[in-house]
């Protein structure tokens, strides 16, 4: 029953990705600028620009561009970038591990703090406690990124020295060097979600926490601690699994602008770069993977929710 | 232990863990003005692929701090009596950056492919009945009738530069992109370290042989002091300076303006102009639709502007900026203000005056305006105002540059989303004179974007590529500077600088204008 689920969600996302596959050619062919003019430099005559328009197929009809595009995807090649000179899935692949190492880091990160800060916060509603971590969690939603991103520079790389200010070493370099880089860019990103996960998990605990079960629970004589972790937690996660997947959209959207401020060579960046380059192939096979990083991870989600919650089935 | 302590501690024990092993090697680390993404520097004209160009490879001739042209890789060149043959034989001991040795096969082959790019190569090749190769060492030039671009054109500072590049690779055809990156210059690329948006890599290259002049702007002795240079993709300012502040990268090619007063406090750092003749910021007028067809209606712009409100407004800092009347640049032979006597000074009523009897119909100046390059924003905002005080009405449309780029190749009526005008900035060293400085081109299709129509100006852009007489030449270039104010093609407004911030460990960064690296020596690594 599950396979099958899971075989019909899969399906789905095939007409899923060919919308996303159409908005984003149409969105780029409609958007200005010329990629053969910016390759060709300031300097270029026109006839130089149009050798280039000719060579990168720019010159077909719009049409054509996109019969050949979508064939090419389903034979699974994403093209060549305009501008690298690669084959786009080098390029991803190249680029992938900053920003899975990033956001696993992240996403570890604001679990790990923002769970216990949610279940604090509902365990002494009304207290001051509740109350910074509420606050917090408004401060964490509403600053932008990039200025936790340039605040944390400043003071901990630029005054205290202790941390690099920009910049990412594989993990196959060394892992000293890999951590402390991921170190600040993973705090920029993961306030926004701390903030988010902060205020769902308060809320769905403090629901929980006034259900009959947990009432019998402390009268059995159930020590807090152990209500909060058996009952009320596990009873409270669904809501939490959800933001969490949910919140990977705001991930996405948080590594490239966290990327550009540490200067992390990672998806993120490689999305600003060919945005701004007008690199089509590149754009379009990154919006493709996010969208389809996007998808499965609400299935994976979807799926949790059976391993929480023994009732749900599908 | 304080939670602050035991992070401190952490992190230290982290970055004492076993990273990259160690290395005694000196490493520069620039942030550059661009990331490098295309490293043929004659398939494109950007700046950034120029610069990587000069890494690289190496000239025939080059020029030097005085602006006059020198032999780089050419020993010695001889001139025929009739001026019609250039024999030029390369120096001893060229070689590639694979071992073999530069031959004069390479450098025709490389020549012929650049030519068949440039717009000055293109020009000068018109003038030229053959090339042939001589020896090894010597090829010569043979003209069907004299000029004095064949130096100009082989030591062109900027792009497209006529780099040498081996036989093999210069015979790739001119609209595809090399995929060998040997070079003959003090620097050799390191392809397999190269990731565009991350880092290009350059080491020094041991065998090559310096002329034995010290280093003169772009020509004289390239001897390579660092062995291994990074070009850091950190297209963010802010975390630019902060990480040059930290000392974590050495040099940042470009800081905008309003971020050299942080660099300029700190004490490990310094700001060079490195390019002295700077750059020039012109407003370019689309001569084919209404009301800019009418050369009366854009000699008004003339009138109305003036170029401290641009330079204020955009660069701040009078340190770093010149009141330039001089279109082909102050401080160059072809200097000279003649035809600009009451021009530039915002005379608003001489402009309203122009409009009227030009006949004016109020209809509104479609200009573009980039918003995303520092340097430009604020010069459209300025303009328009300018143009407002002088009678026209102005529609200032604002995109980001790269929009901009793709718009002003349209020949489409403003209203259709065309345009009638928009600002720009061009390094002194591309406009020196009237060949080689793109918008003074008034050959109407053939002309780049804004397509002025002129037989004068390109009769007397012709007189200049024939000419060999110092003293005649500069009364051609002035010639054209005057004709220019009677038929705008576009305006210039203003000279500006752009200071390099370097950390003071470093050293012997040289004056030219392109960012080059040899020379550079640097304290610690």
């Amino acid at each position: 029953m599950l396979y099958q689920y899971v075989a019909r969600r899969l399906i789905a996302t095939i007409p899923v990705m060919a919308v996303v596959a159409t908005f984003v050619f149409l969105l780029l062919r409609l958007t200005t600028g010329d990629p053969a003019a910016i390759i060709a430099g300031d300097n270029a005559t026109a006839q130089q620009v149009e050798e280039i328009r000719a060579k990168l197929g720019l010159d077909r009809p719009i049409a054509q561009q996109f019969a050949i595009w979508l064939g090419n995807i389903a034979r699974g090649d994403l093209g060549e970038s305009f501008f690298f000179k690669k084959r786009v899935t080098e390029l991803i692949l190249d680029r992938l591990e900053p920003t899975a190492a990033l956001a696993s880091f992240t996403l570890v990160l604001a679990v790990l703090v923002a769970v216990p800060l949610g279940v604090t916060a509902a365990y002494k509603r009304g207290t001051w406690v509740d109350r910074l971590v509420m606050g917090m969690s408004v401060l964490g939603f509403s600053v932008p990124a990039f200025v936790i991103g340039y605040t944390l520079i400043y003071v901990f790389a630029i005054q205290f020295a202790w941390l690099p200010v920009q910049g990412y070493q594989r993990l196959g370099e060394g892992f000293g060097g890999f951590i402390v880089r991921l170190i600040l860019p993973s705090l920029t990103l993961a306030t926004i979600y701390v903030a988010l996960i902060a205020r769902i998990t308060r809320g769905s605990v403090l629901e929980v926490l006034s259900a009959d079960y947990v009432r019998t629970a402390r009268a059995k004589g159930l020590a807090d601690i152990g209500v909060l972790l058996r009952h009320v937690l596990r009873n409270a996660a669904v809501p939490i699994v959800t933001v969490i997947g949910l919140g990977i959209a705001l991930l996405i959207g948080g590594v490239v602008v966290t990327e550009s401020v540490f200067s992390i060579p990672g998806l993120g960046r490689l999305t600003v770069d060919a945005v701004l380059a007008r690199d089509y192939p590149t754009v379009q096979a990154v919006v493709l993977l996010f969208s389809m990083a996007y998808v499965l991870i609400n299935l994976i989600v979807d799926l949790t929710y059976t391993l929480l919650d023994p009732r749900i089935r599908y | 232990m304080s939670l602050m302590r035991l992070l401190a501690f952490a992190v230290v024990l982290a970055a004492a863990l076993p990273s990259s092993p160690a290395s005694a090697q000196t490493t520069l680390r620039v942030v550059m003005h661009s990331d490098l993404k295309i490293v043929d520097p004659i398939w494109t004209t950007a700046y950034i692929v120029r610069n990587h160009g000069y890494m690289v490879y190496d000239t025939l001739f080059a020029m030097d701090a005085k602006g006059e042209i020198r032999p780089q890789m050419v020993d010695k060149y001889d001139v025929s009596a009739d001026k019609l043959t250039y024999t030029m034989t390369l120096r001893d001991g060229l070689v590639w950056h694979d071992g073999k040795p530069v031959t004069a096969e390479d450098c025709v082959a490389s020549v012929k492919r650049w030519a068949a790019k440039d717009s000055l190569g293109q020009k000068m090749f018109s003038f030229v009945k053959e090339i042939q190769v001589v020896n090894p060492k010597s090829f010569k030039i043979v003209l069907k009738e004299q000029t004095g671009l064949v130096l100009q054109a082989l030591g062109k500072p900027s792009s497209n530069v006529p780099f040498m590049m081996p036989k093999r690779v210069a015979d790739t055809d001119p609209s595809t992109q090399i995929s060998d990156f040997t070079g003959s210059g003090p620097f050799v690329f390191k392809k397999d370290e190269w990731k565009a948006g991350d880092k290009a890599v350059y080491v020094k290259f041991a065998q090559y042989k310096p002329r034995p002049e010290p280093p003169s702007g772009l020509a004289g002795g390239k001897v390579a002091k660092v062995d291994r240079i990074e070009w850091r993709a950190i297209p963010d300012h802010q975390t630019a300076t902060n990480a040059l502040l930290a000392g974590e990268i050495d040099m940042i090619e470009s800081p905008p303006h309003d971020l050299q007063p942080v660099l300029k406090k700190d004490a490990n750092i310094k700001l060079l102009n490195l390019n002295p003749l700077g750059n020039q910021y012109v407003f370019r007028f689309n001569t084919l639709h209404k009301p800019f067809d009418n050369p009366k209606v854009r000699q008004a712009a003339w009138y109305a502007f003036n170029q401290e409100d641009f330079l204020k407004a955009v660069v701040g800092d009078p340190a770093s900026y010149k009141v330039c009347k001089a279109m082909f640049v102050c401080g160059t032979p072809l200097e000279s203000t003649k035809g600009m006597e009451g021009l530039l000074e915002s005379n608003f009523e001489k402009s309203r005056a122009l409009l009227k009897e030009a006949g004016y119909d109020g209809t509104p100046i479609v200009l573009l305006q980039s918003t995303d390059l520092a340097v430009l924003t604020n010069l459209a905002p300025v303009a328009k105002d300018l143009l407002e005080k002088g009678g026209f009405k102005v529609d200032m449309q604002s995109m980001d540059w790269q929009t901009l780029v793709a718009r002003r190749a349209k020949k489409d009526p403003p209203a259709q989303g065309g345009w009638h005008a928009f600002l720009t900035s061009w390094v002194a060293a591309d406009i020196l004179n009237p060949v080689m400085a793109g918008f003074f081109n008034a050959g109407c299709d053939k002309a780049m974007f804004g397509w002025p129509c002129d037989k004068e100006i390109e009769s007397l852009r012709d007189q200049y590529a024939r000419e060999t007489n110092p003293a005649k030449l500069k009364a051609i270039a002035e010639a054209v500077q005057v004709r220019v104010t009677h038929y705008p093609t576009h305006i210039h407004v203003g000279q500006w600088y752009q200071a390099a911030a370097v950390r003071k460990s470093v050293d012997g960064n040289i004056e030219a204008p392109v960012t080059v690296f040899w020379n550079v020596e640097k304290k610690g690594r």
